[in-house]
């Protein structure tokens, strides 16, 4: 009876998690040491190259490029979201939870029409540029897309609420009595700051940067739409091996690369005392 | 504190101009008379009339909403139980479930994109709804069992001992102690998962064949060949949806803090 329901509770989700999950990724392991035959098909054989390829100069800068521009949008989102929590944190309760809603909401509608949102104001015959003519700021058209800054704004808006979230729950979660007792205690605001805010809040921004940084790598239609196919990203690469030069092998070996370090990014995330049901209970 | 405070309330309202400027363009052109998207002409509802008449928009919706709520039952269905079990009961490997259960929820999303279809490859599935509804339920799963665990872990199960005791069957103890008292987790799982799958693109992108288009895919494609004026009615549309749905679940959440308050 008891090993019944045992087995009710438990197999779905051992059968979804080796057939979802470990066999996609084992497979893709697999492939990744295989050779590309050049019409999309695959030879079977056991080879490094996939690997020695990333190493190519070509790729190493498509991933640097991509690393630094997850890495400034990352430094971007905490510079916006953590004075933002903090200003947050002292209205009154339920204003911060109107105000925390209200942050959700454009995170609940479609990525891409937001991103389409931006297109409307951006673009050379834009809204902006359009504005800046009129009131005769500026003569030609400023180029706001098309280039890194397109980018940068795509990426930081719509990764956004995921660095706010976990930071505005850190920020909370602060004894309003503690900051009141190291005042009393005759720490200036500095003191108050750096020894009592700061490392209270840390896990929240670790885990905020974690939510930024690894989906900045892989966001390809940001760097499309927004970057006009000019600007690369990890994601647009391995889009790229799979579905224009058809080289399955080499966008797995990059996918196995992305996986290694995102597990490093996480390891480092648990060594500072990150929890990982927070990183997926937003 | 209070020396800041207009500088404050100004910095607030600077992001969340950010967060709204494009929703906020996209909502008054929809009443744009012309189809440019450039500068407003003119007042019109032309573009809502238009929306209702756009097969492939409606279509893309459609299939948009179906994954949606087969893939959000699935995977509520499936990480209730587990989150549920996982608790319970121990069992030779399951570490190493729990470690992969974490995999969807930290790689790039375009990793198990392309390793979901790699596998249908191999298997020779022919992408289309079905390919996508699996693979929507492979990313939501992780994120119910972690809400629904969040709320495990601060109920007092022992509560099931004692139905267990008064002589309540294990599915009696399951539909009529656990899951009530587990339902604000399974609710904001199945948000969650909800809010994922309708949004979507990359996963998708690989996993959608010929003839499944969802709506980011076909809002994917128009932005590259150009967008009619009807999908900014629609995103309106949509907007109007989720605000009444907020608006309505942050009031009686309000309220219940005021009632709180008073006690």
């Amino acid at each position: 009876m008891k090993n019944k329901s045992k087995f009710l509770y438990l197999s779905p989700v051992v059968i979804y998690a080796i057939v979802l999950i470990l066999f996609p990724i084992l497979y893709i392991l697999f492939l990744s040491f295989q050779t590309n035959d050049n019409y999309g098909g695959i030879i079977y054989s056991l080879t490094l190259n996939n690997y020695i390829k990333i190493f190519d100069i070509v790729y190493l800068r498509v991933l640097f490029k991509s690393a630094s521009i997850a890495f400034i949008t990352t430094v971007i989102c905490i510079l916006i979201s953590y004075p933002f929590c903090i200003f947050i944190s002292e209205k009154k309760p339920n204003v911060q939870k109107i105000l925390i809603t209200l942050v959700m909401v454009p995170f609940l509608t479609n990525s891409l029409i937001r991103t389409y949102g931006w297109i409307v104001l951006l673009r050379k015959e834009g809204v902006f540029n359009s504005i800046l003519q009129a009131l005769n700021i500026c003569d030609g058209p400023i180029s706001f897309m098309y280039n890194n800054m397109g980018v940068f704004i795509g990426l930081v808006y719509t990764l956004l609420p995921f660095m706010i979230l976990p930071v505005y729950s850190s920020v909370s979660k602060i004894d309003k009595k503690v900051l009141e007792a190291s005042e009393d205690l005759g720490a200036n605001a500095y003191h108050t700051f750096t020894k009592v805010i700061l490392p209270q809040t840390l896990p929240g921004i670790f885990n905020g940067s974690l939510m930024v940084f690894i989906p900045a790598i892989g966001m390809f239609f940001i760097a499309d739409l927004l970057g006009g196919g000019k600007i690369m990203l990890v994601g647009n690469l391995i889009k790229n091996q799979f579905l224009v030069s058809r080289n399955w092998p080499f966008g797995a070996a990059i996918s196995i690369f992305l996986i290694v370090i995102t597990f490093l990014l996480v390891k480092l995330y648990k060594k500072t005392g990150g929890n990982m049901d927070d990183l997926g209970g937003f | 504190m209070q020396r800041h405070k207009h500088l404050k309330n100004l910095f607030i309202f600077l992001v969340f101009l950010f967060l709204y400027l494009p929703i906020i363009t996209l909502i008054v052109f929809s009443f744009n008379t012309s189809p440019l998207n450039i500068l407003f002409e003119g007042f019109t509802l032309e573009w809502y009339g238009k929306l209702f008449s756009n097969t492939t928009l409606l279509d893309a919706l459609k299939n948009t909403i179906i994954v949606s709520v087969v893939s959000t039952a699935v995977s509520t269905f499936i990480g209730t139980l587990a989150a549920i079990g996982l608790q319970k009961y121990n069992f030779i490997g399951k570490n190493f479930i729990n470690k992969l259960l974490y995999v969807p929820v930290v790689i790039p999303e375009i990793v198990l994109g392309i390793s979901l279809l790699s596998v249908y490859t191999l298997l020779k599935l022919n992408l289309g709804l079905g390919t996508l509804i699996v693979s929507h339920i492979a990313f939501s799963i992780p994120f119910v069992i972690i809400s629904v665990r969040t709320v495990i872990n601060s109920t007092n199960l022992q509560i099931e001992e004692a139905a267990h005791d008064l002589g309540a069957n294990d599915f009696k103890t399951l539909t009529n102690v656990i899951i009530p008292e587990i339902m604000p987790g399974i609710i904001s799982g199945a948000t969650l998962a909800f809010t994922l799958s309708l949004d979507d693109v990359i996963i998708s992108y690989f996993t959608a064949g010929p003839g499944s288009n969802t709506l980011p895919l076909q809002i994917y494609a128009m932005i590259k060949t150009g967008i009619t004026p009807d999908v900014n009615a629609l995103t309106t549309l949509m907007i109007l949806v989720i605000m009444t749905v907020l608006i309505i679940s942050s009031l009686i959440q309000v309220r219940k803090m005021k009632k709180e308050y008073v006690r």
